[in-house]
């Protein structure tokens, strides 16, 4: 349902993206996982196009965007293929200004010119779902930091995406605070919503993801079903990656 | 009671009449243009083309770089030489609309670029066109910053307004002087007109206080700014 093909993105000289062509099929669950600096968040905001690729071809649903040197693309155009998606920030993002739930309406009063009273209504179902509707009237800045990232998911999810975009939605919590988030993305991917995600969580990773995408330098490395890439990665360089996630993991779980 | 303090109660009423009718008025009105003025000059400097952020800079470079009481001047007895005639209280409400205008853009351009890149990223991604971001978003959390700077713009602002009485226009240290002219007390006078203003600096201070306060209902957001 999303495809990339032959994505390119540079920075200035510093080529980012080199020829990236992957695909995700509606109600999968893609982990995007790699080292530092090797592309997962610069692959993710070509998705939504917070960054503009200099080639490839961006496809969501039936909206398909070409980019290439020469080629324009209208702010219109970008603007539609993005309202195909949603996206969950690593330190959340959420409208300091406005309400847990305020936060949530805010696409559906502003983008999509629901009535206030209707956007209420489907902001407090959404805020039930990721377990803050006692919260629905409190500050971000009085909220954990999961709360908040539970509050943002609810708004990325308000205007039902085709596609909700995590970036690193876990990386800025403690354990326990980045399990509340594990499990409401859980239980999102169980009901079907279809996510792509950058992480380096493995927890996440593995007990949410179906399919997993190495990406290293800009270039995926090796893809394939969750399963298989954690339990059996063909490549070397995909073993001694996750070993070291392991690694990482486990000695941050242990107490000092 | 003392010759000084009759002579203080006598002048008042003339000089709140004055202050009433035009330091008030000119303030602001000078502070509510200046302020559009500001906005679109900021807005002008950080998202214009080229040509108008050329444009943006040498008005503001102008504005800044010379005396306001020469630009008033330039403005009531400088312009009428170029064909243009404006009446006193005109030409101080464009002089000072002007000279707000450049100070307030500098302030408002510097508020807007601190909103981090991140709350741009998170309205685009809910769908919101740059108008949208920028109305719903980011103007809310820039206006927040912006009180303090901005008040003090308005401070001096208030002040500064005495500075039409050299065009004529009779505001509160005008009327003032007249009674100087013809009382010849210029102590009593001009501590009674300072004390004026400093009252009027200090309940704009106090409004500021209560604004910020009001701002800042929605608790430390800096600590969510990370
Ligand atoms: N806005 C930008 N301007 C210039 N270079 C950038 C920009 N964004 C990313 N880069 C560069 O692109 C490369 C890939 O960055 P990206 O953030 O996509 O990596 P990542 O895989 O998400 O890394 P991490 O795991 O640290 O989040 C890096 O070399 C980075 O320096
Ligand atoms: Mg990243």
């Amino acid at each position: 349902m999303i495809e990339l093909k032959a994505i390119e993105k540079r920075f200035g000289d510093n080529v980012v993206l080199k020829d990236v062509s992957v695909a995700m099929a509606e109600r999968s669950v893609t982990a995007l996982v790699g080292p530092s600096g090797g592309g997962k968040s610069t692959l993710l905001r070509c998705i939504n196009l917070l960054e503009l690729p200099n080639a490839g071809t961006v496809k969501i649903g039936e909206e398909e965007l070409v980019f290439g040197a020469g080629r324009r693309v209208a702010t219109r155009d970008i603007q539609r293929l993005r309202r195909q998606t949603g996206m969950v920030f690593q330190n959340f993002q959420l409208f300091p200004h406005r309400t847990a739930i305020e936060n949530v309406m805010e696409g559906l009063t502003v983008v999509l010119k629901w009535p206030e009273p209707k956007a209420r209504e489907r902001a407090r179902e959404l805020l039930e779902k990721v377990g803050m509707a006692a919260k629905a009237d409190a500050w971000p800045a009085t909220l954990s930091g999961g709360q908040q990232q539970r509050v943002a998911i609810a708004r990325a999810l308000a205007p039902s995406p085709r596609v909700l975009l995590c970036d690193e939605p876990t990386s800025a919590l403690d354990p326990e605070l980045a399990q509340e988030v594990v499990d409401v993305l859980d239980r999102l991917a169980e009901e079907g919503t279809t996510m792509v995600m950058a992480t380096h969580d493995l927890r996440l990773a593995s007990k949410v993801a179906d399919e997993v995408i190495f990406l290293e330098a800009g270039t995926v490395v090796e893809k394939g079903p969750a399963a298989e890439v954690f339990g059996n990665p063909q490549r070397e360089r995909t073993k001694r990656f996750i070993a070291t996630l392991r690694h990482e993991q486990e000695s941050a779980a242990r107490p000092a | 009671m003392p010759d000084w303090l009759q002579l203080m109660l006598n002048s008042l009423p003339t000089l709140l009449w004055a202050a009433l009718i035009f330091t008030a008025p000119l303030t602001l009105l000078s502070f509510v243009f200046g302020l559009a003025v500001g906005l679109a000059t900021a807005l002008a400097r950080l998202f214009g083309p080229k040509p108008l952020v050329a444009v943006a800079r040498f008005y503001v470079w102008i504005f800044r770089g010379t005396p306001l009481l020469v630009q008033l001047f330039l403005i009531f007895y400088g312009l009428p030489s170029a064909g243009i005639l404006l009446d006193a209280f005109t030409a101080a409400l464009i002089g000072f609309t002007l000279n707000v205008g450049a100070y307030s853009s500098e302030i408002i351009r510097a508020v807007i670029a601190s909103v981090p890149r991140g709350q741009w990223e998170a309205a685009y991604s809910i769908g919101m066109t740059w108008n949208q971001a920028m109305r719903r978003t980011i103007l809310p959390q820039a206006a927040r910053t912006a009180v303090p700077p901005l008040s003090n713009t308005f401070i001096s602002l208030v002040k500064d307004t005495s500075l039409a009485a050299a065009i004529t226009v009779p505001e509160m240290f005008q009327a003032a002087q007249r009674i100087v002219a013809t009382t010849y007390e210029p102590l009593i006078l001009y501590i009674e007109a300072a004390l004026l203003y400093l009252a009027m600096s200090s309940v704009l201070s106090a409004l500021q206080v209560r604004l910020e306060a009001r701002l800042n209902r929605y608790g430390g957001f800096l600590e969510t700014r990370a």
